[in-house]
């Protein structure tokens, strides 16, 4: 009845890596919330855990080994994300935050300080999830900067017919390179061509995208891209960013502290070089060299395959759900599976996505149900929340007949 | 894990499917007041047409789960005719019922316990089960906490 994955992955051995997959005595677990945050191999945890155990000191400060040891290890993490994204600079344009959130804030903050002033305009698009628009609302507010939004159709799409209208004379355009909750793809390098032709810097929001698909930020054609780790295999508490170098130097800084100065006086300060500029106080020492660990482990299975792999999840998931509920289940969106990242944001029927949640639960298939930190979007879709199911490399076939099959239980007991 | 048959009781699905006063009051004279879950996005109004010290009729309209919807119905079937230290009192019971004093979220208002008979809970026993599932207290508590707003923007 089924078809086949087209893919390259064994998922089979890729769940072996994978702690959270093996507990003894687990119960089945359906993972369908990697959009949220994803689970980590063991290859993360060791090394997280051998720069605890082996060679633990703050960076960039002891001359004695173990001190230069964890300078190079996170200096080296940095290098990886570079080359991950094709930075043509990897060294000099990675600055580590927290989050992509963090990262985010960062250019809000360090463009309002300098780069913009009063009526300057910020375009945005109506998909952004709330880290991506709170910030730059928050400059609004405190700045008096003005924000203009790229409408959306109701297949998930931005609306682009006046885009040279809503561009014209921005500073800024910051734009989700997938929404978190439609999936869709954004046309980037085009929007980055209009925007950078009117004079605009443009920042991505990479954090649905970085994990996915291969990246490169010369095609994308963009200055800015914001990534977090947690949903690419590495640890929570990690952010990053990357930023042209011209810009990086051009930036003031965004915290201040130790770490981030070449000198402090009592009546001043000389900001460190790019990209440490950027890095007030310790940072993520183990969560940077987890993520490197990621990284290596992501790059070993090849982007492309997880692409491959993840649409061909997608098809599958679409074909079930679609066979079996029709007209039931109402999934958001574009139809077509190119055009979309590996979210699946539905509505069930007319139950709450926190029953559906709450019954899935029950089965093992874990789900994210809520607004899924887009409220605009959520008002433009007609819905208080939608349940999502998001794919990554440990997902098969199995957990999307388990979520088939948990809605059909709580399609009955609803009933 | 705790079933799915102690959160969704026959009572709970019934409020759910069928909730009972339901829609809106001309306000004023009706007192109202919004509420909302930031977490679900669940968002509720409850509107109450005061007779002196006793709530003389209320209704409710908004969406959301399961949960919050049948506490809302069963919670105006527990207030309608009740004076306000009933209320109250009907109030603490219920919260006392959610546990939110030993509730391990750490999130919610920490409340004193009190003693408290079944009978004085009626139907809304039926929601007990809701603490065995923390993410849903809020689910549950959203009426009562606009309620008590709306009593509260009527003594202001």
């Amino acid at each position: 009845m089924s078809k086949t994955l087209t893919t390259q992955l064994n998922v089979d051995q890729i769940r072996k890596d994978f702690p959270i997959f093996n507990q003894p005595e687990g119960k089945p677990l359906y993972f369908l919330d990697s959009g949220a945050s994803s689970q980590k191999p063991q290859c993360v945890l060791d090394a997280m855990d051998n720069y605890y155990s082996t060679t633990h000191a703050n960076v960039h400060r002891g001359v004695y080994h173990i001190a230069e040891q964890a300078t190079e290890l996170y200096e080296s993490s940095r290098i990886k994300v570079g080359r991950f994204i094709s930075a043509p600079h990897p060294a000099r344009e990675i600055l580590f935050s927290k989050n992509a959130t963090e990262s985010l804030n960062l250019l809000s903050t360090s463009l309002t300080r300098k780069l913009l002033k009063t009526g300057d305009i910020v375009v945005l698009s109506e998909m952004e999830h709330h880290a991506n628009m709170v910030p730059w609302l928050i400059a609004k507010e405190q700045f008096g900067i003005e924000l203009r939004y790229i409408p959306i159709d109701d297949n998930g799409y931005l609306i682009l017919d006046n885009i040279d209208q809503i561009l014209k004379g921005a500073k800024v355009l910051s734009i989700t390179l997938t929404s978190n909750v439609l999936g869709t793809l954004n046309p980037i390098s085009e929007l980055a061509e209009m925007a950078h032709n009117e004079g605009a810097l443009v920042i991505g929001d990479g954090a649905q995208y970085v994990p996915h698909i291969k990246t490169d930020v010369n095609t994308l054609g963009i200055d800015f891209l914001a990534m977090t780790g947690h949903k690419m295999l590495g640890p929570t508490g990690i952010g990053m960013l990357w930023g042209k170098s011209h810009l990086l130097e051009l930036l003031p800084p965004f915290m201040g502290g130790g770490d981030m100065i070449s000198d402090v006086r009592l009546d001043g300060f000389t900001p460190n070089e790019i990209p440490w500029k950027f890095e007030a106080g310790t940072p993520p020492i183990a969560e940077a060299i987890g993520l490197g660990a990621a990284i290596d482990y992501l790059e070993n299975l090849g982007m492309e395959n997880i692409r491959v792999h993840e649409v061909s999840l997608m098809e599958y998931a679409f074909d079930q759900l679609k066979s079996r509920f029709g007209e039931d289940i109402k999934i958001h969106g574009p139809t077509n599976i190119a055009d979309r990242s590996g979210v699946i944001s539905f509505e069930f029927k007319n139950i709450h996505p926190h029953d559906v949640s709450q019954i899935l639960d029950q089965s093992g298939v874990c789900v994210r149900a809520g607004h899924h930190c887009a409220k605009p979007l959520m008002r433009h879709l007609g819905v208080n929340a939608t349940a999502r199911a998001s794919f990554y490399i440990y997902n098969q076939q199995d957990d999307v007949d388990a979520l088939v099959d948990a809605l059909a239980k709580a399609e009955a007991f609803f009933a | 894990m705790p079933g799915l048959e102690d959160l969704y009781r026959e009572i709970i699905l019934d409020h759910y499917k069928n909730p009972r006063n339901e829609g809106e009051f001309p306000s004023p004279p009706a007192i109202k007041a919004e509420g909302h879950n930031p977490l679900c996005g669940d968002e509720l109004t409850v509107y109450v047409v005061m007779d002196g010290d006793a709530i003389k009729d209320i209704r409710i309209s908004g969406q959301g789960c399961s949960i919050s919807r049948s506490s809302a119905s069963l919670m105006t079937v527990a207030v309608k005719g009740k004076t306000l230290d009933e209320v109250d009192r009907l109030m603490k019971i219920f919260k006392s019922m959610m546990s939110i004093s030993t509730n391990s979220s750490g999130e919610t208002e920490v409340i004193e316990p009190i003693e408290y008979s079944e009978k004085e809970l009626g139907e809304m026993i039926a929601l007990q089960g809701v603490v065995k599932f923390p993410v849903r207290i809020k689910c549950a508590t959203l009426s009562w906490n606009t309620l008590m707003q709306a009593l509260e923007n009527r003594s202001s």
